[in-house]
């Protein structure tokens, strides 16, 4: 296969970058599409350029390092499918693929397409965890959780904060990021007692971070690897409403 | 060198009791005082960041991740081990215990094994009270499935995703601390040296990869929660990041590396697909329940799968081990996969792969049920390979894993350098020759949660503090070796790329000293290493400058330390003339191909001492002994 | 010497919690970008009500010129409840406006670099197009206040060479001739054509918003999700088919002025 590349350049944050064009030749449909990103950053190398920086670690669609827009669309056309897990037997030989970063003001451009996402990491630290110290829990089982509350706690749970909900939102906004961790917690016992306190902290990092609203568009939920459902954000709605009339606190 | 394990004394089931009643403690406070650096922030790191911040300490946590989220351990699907009982099928401490032992073909501590069992349970409940979404029963209650062929139901999981909820628990728990102000973090960081003077670490010095900042940091404690060194065989399962430089590093500042040549391998992987595969995936080995492997009896037949009839199809696990057949251990299936592939008679592209045919269960169970239970793999196969499981078998081939091997460590998880303190698969200590499944994620949480806070306190409380200055000579001087190591990389402007020097290096480690090795093939690996060692500084090409990211840059410098790690690993290879766990020496074994272990003159640890830079390490013995187990020989015929 | 006895309990007047005052509890709802979105949903909703009411005031039409100019004395014979009601619909309506165009301009910034190459996977052209068929709204009830409610627009010649102003029309009891104004309004092709534009306007607007307005308050579920879409397409469809047909039946000629 040989395609033709539009990928974003910038050496660092304040590098105003731009559009470049590579060839990539003698592309096999059986490889990922960062491999065919690293065949590229091979010859660049070889011709004494610098590589294309883009972040990526496991490669099997977990660990959420990788972030892409690929013509447009986060991690690309294949639905529910990150970029390391997007193979190029899903493109045409002869295509021309744009490649950008994420684009929000809270993920800053740190190198070509390498963004910031520390934002995500500030918004859980704003309230998305249980305050439990290691050590004087009580047994696994001694509070029973119902099966089905379980299994919505782990879809939600299943987010693997890779941003993609805010590179597809038309305004960039992190509501399914912040949804996801909040519905996760809101749906165990484990998650009760701080239940309000976290979604309205969350929410508040959410937006002092720089992301948009949420206009209920729901382009995250088909951007998302993970599949992750916009009901977690009618429950973070909910949870937010209720933390607001609430008497308590 | 003195490798003393400082096993407390006594029954073995009273030991760790007797060490948390008896270990010196912090005075609450004063333990603001201390400085702990955490470098890598997987279960292990994580754990313990959150933990000894809860406690008090100040804590600054390092990973070269853009979160601590990312870790590799994220990727870890099966499960996790625990003593429970839960499911009154026989359970115990004991028995987890007498498992692990022998499952790491008796070349693990007692002590530490029967410690990271009996904390197993506390685990489980941590998790819990976190919020891990562990898998329930109908009841409410925590569900259980058994695992890696164990006669018991002990394995604790979140769907396939275990490793990621409990480091996201981990995670979250780090997190709070970091909001809290009592954790610095410090992503994109990677550390590139340990400081030790006058035989204490010290502190170490990072490079920031976005800004390129060569810095140093001090403190009262080092603890490297680094992860293991599988991508020394460039191929694996590991992360594309993962890398061996933190304890590579602490090693040449003299803490002694333990059983490098300990590499687990995972017998059903995604076969390598071309040249350009840049890493393998892992899928449950949960599908040798129902699927059966097979290959073409005849070499070189290229028939579609389906149109080689029955009588031509060797069915070789089942033939070889009639009464575990395609559930043979995880060493077994691997080696098997690899001889009928010496032979000629393996499928796909290049010929390394076997097939894993559900037709049978599909007859037998019907499409719905299969996909019922292993619809996500068959999903994820279908993803990478293109091709449909349910409609001609998939292809697998085994692929390095998981390493046993780590920094030396004594009971207290310390490392033979006063106040290095080593965590998780970065240490060699609780899996011996060879890990059972879903005991990564019980040794990380352990290690980090439950074990360090006691022993780090009793280090502190009985040792003098004295932090250096992070201006000190030493600290200076480590870097200036830093700058100087980055800058020598830069200058080379050679024809060839790291990738493409760390390709080759996987060659010859997978080929030479993977799965099975000869004394032959090792010293082969040896020559082949060195050889690679003089071409990378000496060939390699990394384009663009040491004062931002670059990701070239990055790349060499680790493949730069996996260049002079494949030898040691190979060394300890050559060294440990016998077969066990997940090292395979073709010279020892039986007839029918069981690896034959020498308790008589290996059942010992090897630790290997840097002696400097052209000087071949010393090999360091900490006998292990037998006070409560004995030794089997075990067969899975 | 003063006693140093107090003269008066000390004790504050009720035993509950002082608690933090009213705007404590607003403020979030004002500042962040969940709480704006409700507010602009609650808005919202309220004006989706008076859309639907005053459409069934409309209807009226239909059953002839006393059933409407009847309802119009009644609204007009409220007094102080009529202005009471205008003045809260007049706030509702600034609240919706302003809170929505500012949260347009903040996820204006939150990408101060746009995409390259932009792709759409399933958002609606409605939810996509809400601050322009919102603006386009209001450009439209500005003209249809100074229109219908401050007779400044258009002048009715009924006898020929006089004009009157609309709002002075009477009907044979002396009420206000809704009746006719509304006949006469439609019967201008720009005001009927613009009326027909605006209801478009309209009917995309409250196709996304009506439903958008249960995802907001949390009052959404994947099995509730079919019915509350249908929910929306059909008061978008009632609201802009019963509007339309009331230009439609006076072009066609159904409804016809009495003088």
């Amino acid at each position: 296969m040989k395609l033709f590349l539009h990928v974003w350049r910038q050496k660092d944050r304040t590098d105003p970058g731009r559009m470049e064009t590579y060839n990539a030749e003698d592309i096999s449909p059986d490889m990922s599409f960062l491999e065919m990103l690293d065949e590229v950053n091979e010859k660049l190398i070889q011709e004494g350029n610098e590589p294309i920086a883009f972040d990526h670690d496991c490669r099997e669609g977990i660990c959420g390092t990788c972030s892409l827009v690929i013509n447009g669309m986060a991690h690309g056309p294949e639905r529910g499918t990150t970029v390391c897990q997007l193979h190029m037997r899903k493109f045409q030989d002869g295509e021309r693929i744009v490649i950008e970063p994420w684009r929000a003001k809270a993920f800053p451009v740190i190198r070509d397409l390498i963004v910031d996402r520390s934002s995500l990491d500030r918004i859980i630290q704003a309230g998305g965890f249980v305050s439990v110290n290691t050590g004087g829990a009580h047994d696994g089982n001694a509070l029973p959780v119902p099966k089905p509350n379980a299994e919505t706690a782990m879809d939600a749970a299943a987010c693997i904060g890779c941003g993609a909900c805010a590179a597809a939102c038309k305004n960039a906004s992190a509501m399914l990021f912040v949804a996801a961790k909040v519905s996760h917690l809101a749906h165990l016992p484990q998650g009760q007692p701080e239940r309000s306190q976290r979604v309205k902290k969350m929410v508040e990092q959410h937006d002092q971070e720089g992301f948009g609203h949420c206009s209920n568009q729901y382009e995250c939920e088909a951007a998302c690897p993970k599949e992750i459902s916009v009901k977690f954000i009618t429950q973070l709605n909910r949870d937010y409403l209720r933390a607001c009339v609430s008497a308590k606190d | 060198m003195n490798l003393d394990s400082k096993t407390p004394t006594g029954p073995l089931d009273s030991k760790w009791t007797r060490y948390k009643s008896e270990c010196k403690l912090v005075n609450p406070a004063n333990k603001r005082k201390y400085h702990v650096l955490v470098v890598g922030t997987g279960l292990a790191g994580a754990a313990a960041a959150a933990t000894l911040a809860e406690l008090g300490y100040s804590v600054a946590a390092f990973c070269y991740q853009d979160s601590p989220r990312r870790a590799h351990s994220i990727a870890a699907q099966g499960g996790i081990n625990a003593a429970k009982n839960y499911q009154n099928d026989g359970d115990s401490v004991w028995r987890l215990f007498y498992d692990t032992i022998k499952g790491g073909d008796y070349r693990a501590r007692e002590a530490n094994v029967h410690r990271l069992a009996e904390v197993s349970t506390a685990i489980i409940d941590q998790c819990v009270a976190q919020g891990v979404p562990f898998a329930r029963e109908y009841g409410g209650l925590l569900d259980n499935r058994s695992f890696g062929g164990a006669q018991v139901s002990r394995t604790f999981y979140c769907r396939g995703q275990t490793g990621q909820q409990l480091l996201l628990g981990a995670y979250q728990a780090l997190s709070r601390q970091i909001s809290y102000g009592n954790v610095k973090m410090h992503p994109r960081t990677e550390m590139l040296d340990l400081v030790v003077s006058g035989g204490r670490a010290r502190g170490i010095v990072t490079r920031d990869l976005e800004t390129g900042k060569i810095e140093s940091h001090t403190g009262d404690a080092v603890l490297l929660c680094t992860g293991g060194y599988a991508n020394a065989y460039y191929l694996s399962t590991n992360a594309a990041g993962c890398n061996v430089t933190a304890t590579y590093r602490a090693y040449k500042k003299g803490a002694a590396f333990a059983n490098p040549c300990y590499t687990q391998i995972h017998p059903t992987c995604i076969p390598v697909a071309g040249d350009h595969q840049s890493k393998l995936t892992l899928m449950s080995e949960s599908l040798r329940n129902d699927g059966r492997i097979w290959v073409p009896r005849k070499t070189g037949d290229t028939r579609r799968p389906a149109q080689i009839p029955d009588s031509e199809r060797d069915y070789y696990l089942e033939r070889k081990y009639p009464s575990y057949g395609n559930l043979a251990p995880r060493d077994i299936a691997s080696r098997a996969a690899k001889e009928v592939c010496d032979e000629g008679r393996g499928v796909g592209s290049g010929g390394r792969g076997v097939y894993l045919d559900f037709a049978d269960a599909i007859r037998r169970l019907g499409q719905p049920k299969v996909a019922e239970k292993y619809g996500n793999l068959f999903q994820m196969y279908e993803r990478i390979t293109g091709e449909d499981g349910y409609q001609q078998p998939m292809r697998i081939y085994p692929a390095l894993h998981y390493t046993m091997g780590g920094l030396w460590v004594d009971y207290n998880l310390m490392s033979n350098i006063q106040g290095l303190f080593v965590l998780g698969e970065a240490n060699f200590s609780d899996h011996g020759a060879n890990r059972l499944g879903a005991s990564a994620l019980m040794q990380g949480l352990a290690d980090g949660y439950f074990i360090i806070p006691y022993t780090l306190a009793n280090y502190f409380a009985s040792t003098k503090q004295e932090r250096l200055p992070a201006d000190h000579a030493e600290f200076q001087r480590a870097e200036k070796d830093v700058g100087e190591r980055v800058k020598k990389m830069l200058t080379v402007k050679g024809k060839k790329t790291a990738v493409e020097l760390h390709r080759e290096l996987g060659q010859t480690m997978w080929d030479n000293c993977g799965m099975a090795r000869t004394k032959d093939s090792i010293q082969r690996t040896i020559k082949r290493v060195e050889e690679l060692r003089e071409e990378f500084w000496n060939n390699v090409n990394v384009t663009g400058t040491d004062a931002n990211l670059n990701v070239a840059l990055e790349r060499a410098g680790r493949v730069a330390d996996f260049m002079e790690f494949g030898e040691l690993l190979a060394r300890d290879a050559l060294a440990r003339e016998e077969s066990c766990g997940g090292h395979f020496r073709e010279e020892y074994q039986y007839p029918d191909g069981e690896a034959k272990r020498d308790d008589e003159h290996f059942a010992h640890v090897a630790a290997w001492e840097y002696q400097g830079p052209d000087k071949p390490p010393a090999r360091l013995v900490e006998p292990l002994h037998w006070e409560f187990v004995k030794p089997t020989v075990r067969s899975y015929k | 010497m003063p006693s140093s006895v107090p003269t008066k309990r000390q004790l504050t007047p009720n035993s509950l919690p002082p608690g933090k005052g009213l705007l404590a509890w607003t403020l979030p709802v004002f500042s962040t970008t969940v709480g704006s979105k409700l507010l602009v949903g609650v808005t919202g909703a309220a004006l989706t009500a008076f859309v639907i009411v005053h459409l069934i005031g409309n209807l009226k039409i239909f059953s002839g010129p006393d059933s409407i100019n009847s309802y119009a004395k009644f609204l007009k014979d409220l007094g102080p409840l009529l202005w009471i009601m205008r003045f809260g619909l007049l706030f509702l309506f600034v609240l919706h406006i302003v809170l929505a165009i500012r949260l347009k301009l903040r996820s204006r910034s939150a990408r101060p670099v746009p995409y390259v190459s932009e792709a759409t996977i399933q958002a609606s052209v409605a939810s996509r197009t809400m601050i322009v068929t919102g603006l386009a709204i209001l450009a439209y009830v500005v003209f249809h206040v100074a229109h219908f409610t401050l007779g400044w627009v258009q002048s009715v010649e009924i006898t020929p060479g006089i004009y009157t102003n609309m709002l002075d029309l009477r009907d044979v009891e002396g009420r206000a001739d809704v009746y006719t104004i509304m006949i006469y309004g439609f019967r201008n092709p720009l005001v009927s054509i613009l009326y027909l534009a605006a209801q478009g306007f309209l009917f995309v607007h409250l196709s996304h918003g009506v439903a958008s307005t249960f995802q907001t308050f949390g009052a959404n579920s994947p099995r509730w999700q079919p019915a509350i879409r249908a929910l929306g397409w059909a008061v978008a469809i009632f609201v802009c088919v019963g509007n339309s047909a009331i230009v439609l039946a006076v072009w066609t000629g159904y409804l016809k002025p009495l003088i």
